[in-house]
């Protein structure tokens, strides 16, 4: 199987603290890689480094076997090929969830304004939010605006997604509609790297999932074997913790 | 209905099929608050004749009023002056349209200056910083006097001594610098989460600034700089002490002639028909801002 995302020995510090320690992991065309782990413990800055958003300070990111945390490699095509997707949504408030969709697609790939519509409606149609393309994203509900942070990104066709906690600021009637638009890409064969609170959504969707602990991946494996019989006691104490909070 | 009478022992607790009827006890409460709006409402009234009307009265009848209201008041002459100040507003007008446009564009690249962020920019960075930090702490009128007198004294080669062209200089390189702190503190406060949102959709840097970044900043600071814009207007008078003749100026000369203030007045009067509109157009603009951003918040 061929590797669209292979990371090795990354770190990464702010000042003195140091967040990425010797991060290695490959995500494999089509598959799903889930990273789960406490509040800190660097999920959402790993996603952020492999974005290029932040800057690593030492190890390796290649993507399609091409080296991007290179010097010379070019930021905003690298960016092109991820599709974003943030805990807080992020979308332009000052755009139609339509306008939002075509920015990118229209300024960045350089395509004809009415094709860049024509997919977007597409899009949209697919995944039952046709009728909010002129709506701002501020009338939408939060599970609405998630979604439509979703197709943002899809609008691209960027080789892989990056969800980063795409649910944790959803409440839980919500969480399902955009959990199962996730899953529903998966099926299409996506490759995506996730991060999330998401125990039994971890299990579904995952072919890998990675415990990061203190900036560390501690424990990783398939999903049956780590999330019901994980090894070390950093991660039986983690999913206690989780379980104890009613997620799983 | 339980919720009608207040008797939630019916058979269904939360009854929300029939029609609503406000409570005799609701029914009750209103017309308690209708009564005593309708107090207020006369004591406000009797309070303002009552106050408003004696200031009149002791106004009017003090001894000092008779040669207040001819020294100031004297409609007839204020009428007579009124077509020369009407046509120095005119300058006033004029100034203003051209040193807000300038004043725009200028300031909005300043502010673009100073919150960029590249390395070749540098020494403009500075250079608008100085000049921001120079030019806010000045007084507008030393800034005319130094530019209307100032350049015309170096008697420079192709370079003009029309004041009326030296003073709209002098007012934009001013206001430039007020301008561009405001739409810079724009920017500032959109939020970082924005610019990572259109940065990893792989919009260039300037995409981000144009697409995203700065359509929310300009929005947020439309409301200050509606208020820029009505202290431009008034502030355009000051070019007066260079001798142009815009409304201030027609006033003083007429004044000057027969030692009657009307023609102030009269002025005044002009400026205050543009600017209170201009006024209340801002309150509705800030208004309508606060409202839209507390829609987002509730988002």
């Amino acid at each position: 199987m061929s590797e669209v995302l292979v990371v090795e020995k990354v770190r990464k510090a702010f000042g003195s603290e140091v967040v990425l320690e010797d991060i290695s992991f490959r995500v494999p065309v089509h598959t799903a890689t889930v990273f789960i782990g406490s509040s800190g413990s660097g999920k959402s800055t790993l996603l952020r480094c492999i974005n290029l958003l932040e800057q690593i300070d030492d190890g390796i990111i290649t993507l399609d076997g091409q080296e991007i945390s290179a010097v010379e490699a070019n930021v905003d095509e690298v960016r092109k090929k991820f599709g974003m997707v943030f805990q807080a949504f992020n979308l332009f408030p000052h755009k139609t969830v339509l306008e939002n969709i075509t920015l990118a697609p229209i300024h960045a790939r350089g395509i004809e304004p009415e094709q860049a519509i024509a997919e977007a409606l597409e899009l949209l149609a697919r995944f039952g939010l046709k009728d909010k393309a002129e709506q701002y994203p501020d009338r939408l509900s939060g599970g609405q605006q998630q979604r439509v942070a979703i197709i943002r990104s899809l609008a691209l066709h960027p080789r892989m997604l990056l969800l980063d906690e795409i649910t944790s600021a959803l409440d839980p009637v919500l969480v399902n509609e955009v959990l199962s638009l996730v899953r529903d890409l998966k099926s299409d064969g996506m490759t995506m790297l996730l991060a999330t609170h998401e125990m039994g959504f971890a299990k579904q969707v995952a072919d890998e999932v990675c415990f990061l602990h203190k900036g560390r991946i501690l424990e990783w494996g398939a999903p049956e074997d780590l999330l019901e019989s994980p090894k070390l006691p950093e991660t039986k104490d983690f999913l206690r913790r989780v379980h104890e909070a009613g997620r799983l | 209905m339980g919720r009608n009478s207040g008797d939630s022992s019916g058979v269904t607790p939360y009854d929300f099929g029939g029609q609503w009827q406000p409570s005799s006890h609701e029914l009750a409460r209103r017309a308690s608050r209708k009564k005593k709006n309708n107090r207020n409402a006369i004591i406000a009234t009797l309070s303002s004749v009552v106050v408003l009307g004696s200031l009149a009265i002791v106004v009017v009848t003090s001894p000092g009023w008779k040669s207040l209201s001819d020294t100031f008041f004297a409609w007839a002459y204020g009428v007579e002056v009124l077509p020369k100040i009407i046509l120095g507003f005119g300058t006033n007008v004029v100034l203003t349209l051209i040193a807000g446009s300038s004043v725009a564009i200028l300031g909005l690249t300043i502010a673009l200056l100073r919150t960029s962020r590249s390395p070749a920019l540098t020494p403009f960075r500075i250079l608008s910083t100085i000049y921001v930090d120079l030019f806010r702490g000045i007084p507008m009128l030393l800034v005319i006097l130094l530019v209307g007198f100032g350049i015309p004294a170096l008697r420079l080669q192709g370079v003009t001594n029309n004041v009326l062209v030296l003073g709209t200089i002098a007012v934009i390189i001013t206001y430039t610098a007020y301008v561009a702190e405001v739409i810079r503190s724009g920017i500032l406060t959109v939020h970082p989460s924005q610019r990572a949102a259109a940065r990893s959709l792989g919009l260039t840097h300037f995409q981000t600034l144009r697409h995203v970044i700065l359509p929310q900043a300009l929005r947020r600071v439309t409301p200050p700089l509606l208020n820029d814009l009505v202290a431009l207007i008034k502030d355009t008078g000051l070019v007066s002490i260079l001798g142009v003749t815009d409304a201030v100026r027609a006033a003083q000369i007429s004044s000057s002639r027969t030692f009657n203030y009307t023609p102030y007045v009269m002025a005044a009067i002009v400026f205050l028909l543009i600017t209170i509109p201009l006024t209340r157009f801002t309150d509705r603009t800030l208004r309508k801002s606060i409202e839209r951003q507390n829609a987002q918040g509730n988002a």
